[in-house]
């Protein structure tokens, strides 16, 4: 048989099998003419749709279906309200949204809840007046909180199938090459988008910024997205920091964080090359400053800081006293222009960050990480979910992946906030279990779980005030007297999973 | 004691409490309390404050506590001297204790 370029090809051959014949562009060009003549004339048309309208309408967006947003903007994010209502007033129902995280300015979507455009979150937190609304009983079916590396778990796996992911970033070409680092609104990291982009089945990014084709470096690559929308802002670069980051003044956090920098230093673990991880509480970044003054002093280096980056560890990294820094999700603006300048500040997706199917995931290789807690009770469980009335205000985060990862677990907290005792019986919410947890820091004592007598006697030698996590509860109980249990009802508000999609506890709603 | 006027103590940060004491029409105390900890130790201040009140002999008035989550040391002394000025005494008696 002649092929379409005259070549005799057999039909069958022993070891390839069936021979399909090459036969395109039998008459005319071979090239796609009308498309160069469309690049002549539109030269900047590409993937550009002209609103997000267009671009729900040429994705097929339907009914019931579900759609995925990051959280990098924090409190400065502008695209989910603005997708939403656009969905809104398009006339979509029964929405199912997947965000890597919602904050305080999501309040705004609670119409939306009302007029059934939204019918389930799928979050790692919630704060403010649409946690307020939840945990009140107002929706009818109930959150989903995944961790971070729960969540990346979940799309890779199909757990959660994303069908549009709507993306804002500072910085985007026309055919959707994208970062978050460059641009008037830079977020930093795009880590938590990288796993919606590579898996949902349409893409539609959504920037204040078109720059010019090839978009290099990017973090999000062509190939994966289908539209982009320009809009007159993506994000609030200032609402990234919320104030989180900055150094405690606070003597009590100042106490506990030098006491957290003696059990890295006693734990056997700081070695050089040793790896770390930080939260952004206040207790948690001032222990790197009390850490680098011991890494300085006894010469010892970190191969890589892990996690949410901060300017703390970005100084850490300039100062050479960290060698790489892995950035699933940028703190501050520090860490947003170091991740653009310093080559050895890379960004990570979720997935990479605390996929707990991934053996080499990023928190498996960690030797500390140091976290906070809202509570910690006597067999360790920690909740950074739910405030002291019971009210959603919290996040998962990264909390129970790294816990789980890291081969030492430190909590950092004080004994007691006002008059609610930290340490109790039975925290109210279970986000990271007590098993994973190893060292509890706070400003009146040190506690090791009984899991790891090996630490405890490290701990012991060095001299540092160690007791049992039931001491601490008694101490606390002593100032504060007993609490009474938060009143809840049946009704069920939210589902916490555990990183490996198993449910590990349910928040109810707090009492009428 | 007899309470003549409007009795003030405390203020509104964190871990502390503000408490006023009114003269009341009626018999007996009636106790308005507001606190960020209601939930938890709700119950326990209202005591603590109506013991204090009971050691001062106090049989009518209104009592209106916000609470910031203080301790009951703290509730304990705020009540002291709000009482103490709403009874027109100067003369703390600090030693009055459980």
């Amino acid at each position: 048989m002649l092929n379409a370029v005259d070549r005799e090809i057999p039909e069958y051959l022993e070891g390839y099998g069936k021979m399909k014949l090459f036969d395109k562009f039998k008459e005319g060009s071979v090239k796609d003419l009308d498309r160069f003549q469309d690049r002549l004339v539109y030269p900047n048309r590409k993937k550009i749709i002209s609103s997000i309208k267009r671009a729900v309408e040429a994705v097929g967006l339907k009914d019931g279906m579900t759609i995925s947003f990051h959280h990098h903007f924090r409190s400065g994010d502008l695209t989910i309200n603005l997708v939403l209502n656009e969905l809104a007033s398009m006339g979509f129902k029964d929405l199912i949204v997947s965000a890597s995280s919602l904050t305080d300015v999501h309040a705004a979507l609670i119409p939306l809840v009302r007029e059934g455009v939204i019918r389930k979150f799928e979050t790692s937190g919630l704060r403010g007046g649409l946690a307020e609304f939840i945990s009140n009983g107002m929706m009818e079916i109930p959150i989903q909180i995944r961790s971070h590396g729960g969540r990346a778990r979940a799309i890779v796996n199909g757990d959660l199938h994303i069908d549009v992911a709507f993306l804002g970033v500072s910085s985007c070409d026309v055919y959707g090459n994208a970062n978050g680092f460059t641009g008037q609104n830079a977020c930093g990291s795009l880590g938590y988008a990288k796993v919606d982009a590579e898996y949902a089945d349409h893409v539609v990014m959504i920037t204040d910024n078109l720059v010019e084709c090839p978009n290099i470096p990017f973090s999000i690559p062509q190939n994966q997205v289908d539209h982009v929308v320009v809009v007159d802002k993506v994000g609030d670069t200032a609402g990234i920091m919320s104030g989180a980051t900055r150094f405690t003044k606070n003597p009590r956090d100042l106490l506990i964080a030098r006491h957290a920098a003696d059990v890295v230093e006693a734990s056997g673990y700081f070695y050089d090359g040793f790896s770390l991880q930080t939260g952004s509480g206040g207790a948690s970044l001032a222990t790197t400053r009390f850490l680098s003054e011991k890494m300085a002093r006894r010469d010892i280096k970190a191969s890589f800081a892990l996690g949410g980056i901060t300017g703390q560890i970005v100084k850490m990294h300039e100062e050479g006293l960290i060698g790489k820094l892995l950035d699933v999700q940028s703190f501050d603006l520090t860490a947003v222009q170091s991740l653009r300048k310093n080559p050895n500040h890379y960004e990570i997706s979720a997935a990479y960050y605390a996929n707990p199917d991934d053996e080499g995931s990023a928190v498996n290789q960690l030797d500390v990480v140091i976290l906070s807690a809202l509570e910690i009770d006597v067999d360790f469980n920690v909740n950074v979910m739910t405030g002291s009335d019971g009210v959603i205000r919290g996040a998962s985060g990264g909390h129970c992946d790294t816990a789980a990862g890291a081969c030492v677990t430190i909590i950092v907290a004080p004994l007691l906030r006002g008059r609610i005792p930290t340490v109790c019986d039975r925290v109210h919410t279970i986000i990271t279990p007590g098993k994973t947890v190893d060292v509890l820091v706070t400003d009146q004592g040190i506690a090791v779980n009984p899991l790891r007598p090996e630490l405890q006697e490290r701990l012991m030698k060095s001299g540092l005030p160690v007791c049992s996590i039931e001491d601490l509860k008694e101490r606390a109980y002593k100032l504060t007297g007993v609490p009474r249990e938060i009143r809840v009802e049946d009704r069920i508000v939210g589902v916490v999973n555990y990183r490996d999609g198993s449910v590990i506890d349910v928040i109810r709603q707090v009492a009428k | 004691m007899d309470i003549v006027k409007t009795g003030i103590a405390g203020t509104l940060e964190s871990s502390d409490l503000m408490v006023t004491i009114k003269e009341s029409g009626e018999d007996g105390i009636h106790l308005e309390l507001k606190s960020t900890v209601q939930q938890q130790f709700g119950e326990e201040i209202k005591e603590v404050a109506l013991a204090v009140l009971r050691q001062y002999g106090v049989k009518r008035c209104k009592v209106s506590i916000e609470d910031k989550g203080a301790l009951d040391c703290t509730v304990i002394a705020r009540v002291r001297t709000a009482v103490s000025r709403a009874c027109g005494n100067v003369k703390y008696n600090w030693e009055v204790g459980r």
